[in-house]
């Protein structure tokens, strides 16, 4: 029984991949190439698999592995995304044959490295907290009745946002999200606005609407949005992150109102 | 913690469904939980699951009942489930649902605003609920947001990026906290905790890149408390889907529906027809569900469809090109027709395919995807209703005290086959009804973990440090990931659709070999910061040593049951004959004769020269084998 190796399986063409390795948080980045055989059907993970077995370099150096993230490989975990010829995208939706050559690849901007392709999405989940993005239960029991009724409508609104995968893609493409504005007045960034828009729809997530849109109408909230547009055109799963940007920024302006004149 | 009724330790381990309910449902009952994950728990192997959740709704006016709901489990699973668990879970699982609804999570509405149910394999009634075609990914992120939230209160912990190496256990044999290893920083430590839950999902990963199965499906966890004592069930037992995408990474699941809508599946008669296709004529493709099964012909069940595809392409050597692919044929249908009905399944083939099913074939061949086997688990019957006792402190408690499991990882609700939508129902489930065992364990333990030695910790973590550092020392030859693919090729060839006894045989004594194998690790990475070949060779190993369980299992099971499929031991249904004439009821002896020979659980205890096998009776207390299925 011998299984067949990437570099034996029957002829096939190579592609030209650039990655830029970092050791660990702190150390210099370099850039490595490496000459990958590419079979029919081949992605960006797929060639990065291929290569923790054979590590070599155009140049006939052996290396270490290139470490990467993946677990689905359907693009619904959200895990592989990098920098893929400078867009921001996951790995595994990637195909070769549908890139330019030379592939490069780098580890996703904004977010600290951890290793080559590796990056840490913390500031992500710790926005998901900042905004409270949940509904809040009594308990995880059965309480013998169903939640309110959503209409087909609103339901299909709503679907658009829970599929964000928190990826993390349209924060890597934000101008407003990111460490260079310091790490106190950092913009939550539009994965997390898009999730207030969509607790703020359910029937009993509405009740903390207010305590969310003032999570975001604090510094580093909505006001930060510059309007850029970037988010919307790189997220995987075509978000709709502006169009929740605009409907928050009128319900905060509304909270904001009703603030000042609103009973207390 | 000291017998008290709150503030206990628990670790979780693992965050798919399973693990996320357990922990709500411990930290309900006031004790503290952490949580250990490869990964952000949110980009767990249940995330993938498309098609739906089971739960009797009875809203499309058939008469649906909880009732039909167990009789279609326990059939679907060909008897080898204990009942009364299966019945606790279908009576639990409308009540799951709303609360599921209830953390928000999208699920698809009728034009009433209810929750909407649609068809799914292997039932009459409409009973799945689901929620666009991302269901897994959307009752995930309900629990997910649920325990993020009890993060910010205190009362959970994450560990993420932490891989789970093994349990400690003091001098009594009770489980007292786990060792686990940092995947960035590589330190291994070791952690106290008063109970522990292993919630690690399924093992695909073993049949790689076979498999539908996320790269945190190995199985490893799994393998590693089934090496320290706990029991393994039913191992033998693995669903494979007939028509998955083929891939290099990967294979992606087409779902049923494809052949259900009238997609044919096809090869040329030539192998070796190079040409395109759509360019191939009729009379020179073999349509060979259709001629093999006149009256279903490409609706056969899944495990049918699955060897039928095996059968041609490994036996009669008629796949495409000679190689493990057949057509499935989409492109005589009207195109607006499939747009909608298979929208989901064109857009996942035109991502990764980069190729439009409408005119162009689909190259598909059957993918590991589902293990019903798993940790043995106990359960306590309360006699009054039938099923589980609630809150006991032996549901879901593996044969190690003080160690749990549930989701994919444990064995208990699907027999010898899964129902379709079944499993997000199971893992969810199984995950509070673990947590809550684990509750009443906890209020029924006299010393918490922090009276075990310190002895006993230091002990496992320096064992495991051990090994950690040999594998960063090795110089051999041979490469984790390449010893990785041949496992699965291994396994997908000798211990997969097919079985037979020469076969297996083959495969233990391969498998024994491969295990020798890694005496000669090349890691090939020296680094000491985030390594992922050195995790990675630790979890080979450990499928290498779960996939012996698998085959011996399989070797001892000499009958056809559910997706084990022996062909010698294969007992067929008569064609021309119906209950009530001769011919049947021979056959329907057989079968019962073979029911009181195999009708049984399979269970494997660790030994020095291998998994040891015995089996245990199933209670089969609502519904006894009197009917074989028949699909005529
Ligand atoms: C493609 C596909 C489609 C499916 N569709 C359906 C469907 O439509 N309906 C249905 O009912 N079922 C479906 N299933 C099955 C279902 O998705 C799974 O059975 C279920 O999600 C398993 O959940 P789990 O919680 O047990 O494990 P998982 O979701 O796999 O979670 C495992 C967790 O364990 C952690 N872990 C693993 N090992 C370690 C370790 N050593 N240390 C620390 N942490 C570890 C991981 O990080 C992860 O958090 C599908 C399966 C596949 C493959
Ligand atoms: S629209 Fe706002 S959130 Fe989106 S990229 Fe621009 S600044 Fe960032
Ligand atoms: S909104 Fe889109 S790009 Fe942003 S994290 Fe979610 S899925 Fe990724």
């Amino acid at each position: 029984m011998q299984a067949q190796t990437p570099s034996d399986s029957p002829a096939c063409e190579t592609v030209e991949l650039q990655i830029r390795r970092q050791h660990g948080p702190t150390s210099r980045p370099y850039w490595q190439t490496f000459a990958c055989p590419v079979r029919p059907g081949a992605n960006v993970v797929s060639l990065l698999m291929d290569l923790r077995e054979h590590c070599v370099t155009q140049d006939g150096t052996r290396v270490d592995p290139v470490a990467f993230e993946h677990n689905c490989m359907e693009e619904v975990c959200g895990a592989c995304a990098m920098l893929i010829n400078g867009s921001p995208r996951p790995a595994c939706s990637a195909l070769i044959a549908e890139l330019e050559a030379p592939i490069r690849l780098e580890p996703l901007p904004k977010f600290p490295v951890v290793r080559d392709l590796m990056v840490d999405r913390a500031a992500l989940f710790a926005h998901l907290k900042q905004v409270k993005a949940w509904i809040k239960l009594d308990g995880p029991w059965d309480v013998h009745e169903r939640a309110p009724r959503v209409s087909p409508k609103e339901w299909q609104a709503n679907y658009l946002y829970s599929r964000c995968m928190s990826c993390g893609c349209c924060m890597a493409a934000c101008p407003q999200f990111g460490p260079q504005f310091g790490p106190e007045a950092t913009f939550v960034g539009p994965a997390p606005l898009a999730q207030v828009r969509l607790m703020n729809a359910h029937p009993t997530g509405r009740y903390d609407k207010a305590e969310r849109l003032h999570a975001i109408m604090a510094d580093g909230g909505l006001s930060d949005c510059g309007n850029a547009q970037n988010c919307v055109r790189v997220c995987p799963k075509a978000i709709p992150l502006t169009t929740a940007i605009g409907e928050l920024g009128r319900e905060t302006t509304l909270q904001a109102f009703k603030d000042l004149f609103g009973p207390h | 913690m000291s017998g008290g009724q709150q503030g206990g330790q628990v670790i979780v381990i693992g965050g798919g469904l399973g693990g996320l309910w357990a922990t709500l449902a411990i930290a309900a009952a006031g004790h503290r939980v952490t949580l250990f994950s490869l990964f952000e728990v949110m980009r767990s192997h249940s995330a993938c699951a498309q098609g739906g959740i089971n739960a009797v709704l009875d809203t499309k006016g058939q008469h649906d009942s909880v009732r039909q709901h167990i009789v279609d489990t326990i059939k679907g699973g060909s008897y080898l489930a204990n009942q009364p668990p299966i019945q606790s879970m279908c009576e639990d699982a409308p009540g799951l649902i709303r609360t599921f609804e209830r953390m928000g999570v999208t699920f698809s509405r009728t034009p009433e605003g209810l929750l909407d149910l649609r068809l799914f394999g292997g039932v009459k009634n409409k009973r799945t609920c689901f929620a666009g075609a991302s269901t897994g990914q959307q009752l995930l992120y309900g629990v997910d947001q649920q325990v993020r939230r009890l993060e910010t209160e205190g009362q959970v912990a994450k560990q993420e990026w932490w891989e789970f190496l093994s349990i400690v256990r003091d001098a009594d044999g009770v489980c007292r906290g786990i060792v686990a290893l940092d995947l960035r920083s590589l330190e291994v430590r070791a952690f106290r905790a008063d109970a522990v839950v292993l919630a690690t999902g399924g093992l695909g990963q073993i049949y790689a890149p076979k498999t539908t199965c996320s790269t945190n499906s190995t199985g490893a966890a799994a393998s590693r408390v089934y090496q320290q004592g706990a029991r393994f069930a039913n191992a033998e037992f693995f669903q494979f889907h007939p028509t998955a995408m083929l891939g290099e990474d990967k294979t992606r699941l087409m779902t049923e529906a494809a052949r259900g809508e009238g997609g044919r599946v096809w090869v040329p008669k030539d192998p070796a027809d190079r040409r395109e296709p759509t360019r191939i004529p009729e009379a020179e493709r073999f349509y060979f569900l259709e001629e093999w099964y006149p009256s279903y012909g490409n609706t056969v069940p899944r495990d049918i469809a699955s060897r039928a595809i095996w059968k041609v392409t490994r036996e009669l050597g008629l796949g495409i090109g000679g190689g493990d692919r057949v057509y499935l044929d989409l492109t005589h249908l009207e195109r607006g027709f499939v747009s909608t009905r298979l929208g989901a399944i064109l857009s996942i083939y035109r991502k990764f395919a980069g190729q439009d099913p409408l005119t162009t074939p689909m190259e598909i061949f059957p993918a590991a995807h589902y293990a019903m086997g798993g940790l043995w688990v106990d359960y306590e019957k309360d006699p009054a209703t039938g099923g589980m006792r609630r809150g006991s402190p032996r549901n879901h408690a593996t044969s190690i005290p003080g160690l749990y499991a549930c989701g994919e990882c444990d064995y208990a609700y699907h027999g010898a086959n899964r129902l379709g939508a079944n499993s997000l129902l199971s893992a969810s489930y199984s995950g509070r009804v673990a947590g809550e065992a684990v509750a009443s364990y906890l209020s029924g333990l006299e010393r918490g973990a922090e009276a075990a030695p310190a002895a006993v910790f230091d002990a496992e973590q320096g064992r495991q440090a051990e090994i950690n550092q040999r594998l960063m020392r090795s110089d051999g030859d041979q490469n984790p990931f390449r010893l990785h693919r041949e496992l699965g090729e291994l396994m997908t060839t000798k211990v997969g659709v097919i079985r037979d006894n020469a076969g297996l045989d083959e495969a233990i004594a391969e498998l024994q070999a491969l295990e020798q194998r890694f005496e000669r690790l090349d890691l090939a990475e020296s680094s000491a910061w985030a390594n992922q070949s050195l995790a990675h060779a630790r979890q080979v190993l450990d499928m290498v040593r779960l996939a012996q369980v698998m085959a011996v299992s399989a070797r001892a099971r000499d009958e056809c049951r559910g997706a084990h499929f022996k062909p010698a031991f294969d007992i067929k249904m008569p064609e021309d004959s119906f209950p009530g004439e001769p011919a049947f009821e021979a056959y329907r002896e057989r079968w019962k004769a073979n029911n009181a020979e195999w009708l049984k659980t399979t269970v494997a205890d660790h030994g020095p020269d291998g998994p040891r096998i015995h089996f245990e009776p199933v209670d089969l207390g609502l519904l006894a084998p009197e009917q074989p299925r028949d699909y005529r």
